[in-house]
């Protein structure tokens, strides 16, 4: 790959990872990881790594923002309160 | 410029570390360990990556020298895989804490007895 | 400590973990430079055994013990999330029944591109994982592919669905026999990559219907009985 895209994939992958911590609740966050698991998949496509993009993005996009709901939804459900950002019960 | 590019990952690491010490909530600490894990799968796959060579797959073209280092994409492969279900571990720990405690805030959960 | 001392003390460590690895990266190789010794010889080794899929070669037949290594391991922490979400005795899990809603309550466009969308995921999760030694792809990737395909019958019906498609012990005992065919087939038989596959796809689909089962159990059905 040229080197500009190289380049370019990285710097998104930084600013992505940025956007994910700094997402604070964990409902939003999910969605975010999501989103970085995309980004994550297409940088290894374009570092020529096609069956670890594959496990990218099968594992980054699905499985762990799934899990990550799940979890929000069990606590919620149990009456929580918490003084995490919007996690009123 | 190159070893400029190797700084990307040391942000990605930074970054989630920051988030995890600056976090209000357990979930969202889970999530940014994982986004500290996500940067040795760039910094592995970067340091195996050849200019202008193809992917270690030959099912279509001709086996040819000129490929990006198969080991460290062997390396991250299972990785990626593996920090999943770990994760999902401490995502199961964070809902018994939950349940347990009342909160996930790490700040109020500073001692081991409610 | 309070979050601003915690936030100096990461300030701090942060900024020497960086100069130390500015430090390291000065004598990593260029990046996109041609030295590669070790993926060479692997290289030369996967066309040797007839495995076009050099990554797959390494993984199932040239490194197979750390394969089998990363396999345990991810069998040990879907058996713990399993372990540390079971019920208790204060707990009660409600009947999968009482989560039936009717089939308006989905949109229509959602519940036929699941029913369309579940079949094709399933075979492709399969070739994913029978064409690991040819093609990108293998055990991992097809594994997670088919353990989260199931679920699409969870977004086009609804949970009373999921639960009847996927009797959990059906899933454990799989987990368990295709774990132990793995290892058998790592120390003794060494090299038959297909097999390999074949054994990591069931082992991580089971892991990860198993482990969504116990969360999608937490956050729909147990609630404490007290």
């Amino acid at each position: 790959m040229a080197d500009p895209v190289v380049v370019a994939a990285l710097l998104l992958t930084a600013f992505m990872a940025t956007a994910v911590v700094l997402t604070r609740d964990p409902a939003c966050q999910a969605i975010v990881l999501s989103a970085y698991g995309l980004v994550l998949g297409i940088l290894f496509v374009v570092l020529q790594a096609p069956d670890v993009a594959m496990s990218q993005a099968a594992v980054g996009t699905v499985v762990v923002p799934l899990i990550v709901i799940l979890a929000i939804h069990a606590i919620r459900r149990h009456h929580i309160r918490s003084s995490g950002d919007g996690d009123a019960p | 410029m190159s070893h400029l590019a190797y700084l990307i990952p040391a942000w990605i690491l930074l970054v989630g570390v920051y988030g995890i010490v600056t976090s209000r909530n357990l979930v969202h600490a889970v999530v940014c360990l994982s986004v500290a894990q996500s940067a040795t799968y760039v910094l592995l796959l970067m340091i195996g990556y050849r200019r202008h060579a193809t992917a270690p797959v030959f099912s279509d073209v001709k086996p040819t020298g000129n490929v990006v280092d198969p080991v460290v994409q062997a390396l991250t492969l299972t990785d990626i895989v593996v920090g999943a279900t770990v994760t999902a571990l401490l995502l199961a720990l964070t809902v018994q804490v939950a349940k347990r405690r009342g909160t996930v805030d790490p700040d109020r959960l500073r001692s081991l007895e409610p | 400590m309070s979050p601003r001392g915690r936030l100096i003390v990461f300030l701090f460590g942060g900024a020497g973990l960086a100069v130390l690895f500015v430090l390291a990266t000065g004598h990593l190789p260029d990046f996109g430079g041609s030295w590669h010794p070790y993926g060479e010889r692997t290289v030369s080794n996967a066309l040797l055994r007839q495995t076009p899929n050099v990554v797959s070669s390494i993984n199932f037949d040239q490194r197979a013990f750390d394969t089998l290594g990363e396999e345990l391991i991810l069998m040990a922490s879907a058996l713990a999330a399993v372990v540390v979400l079971r019920g208790v005795r204060a707990e009660q899990e409600e009947d999968a029944g009482a989560h039936a809603y009717g089939p308006a309550e989905v949109f229509d466009a959602l519940r036929i591109t699941g029913y369309l969308l579940l079949p094709v995921t399933l075979v492709a999760g399969v070739y994913i994982v029978a064409h690991g030694y040819l093609s990108p792809g293998g055990g991992f990737q097809g594994g997670i592919v088919l353990g989260s395909a199931i679920h699409l019958i969870y977004l086009a019906g609804d949970y009373p669905a999921l639960a009847r498609v996927r009797p959990v012990p059906m899933f454990e005992s799989g987990e368990a026999v295709a774990a132990g065919v793995f290892v058998l087939l790592a120390v003794a038989v060494t090299g038959h990559v297909t097999a390999m596959n074949a054994a990591v796809g069931l082992e991580v689909g089971c892991a990860v219907v198993l482990v969504l089962a116990r969360f999608f159990d937490q956050a729909l059905l147990v609630r404490t009985s007290s």
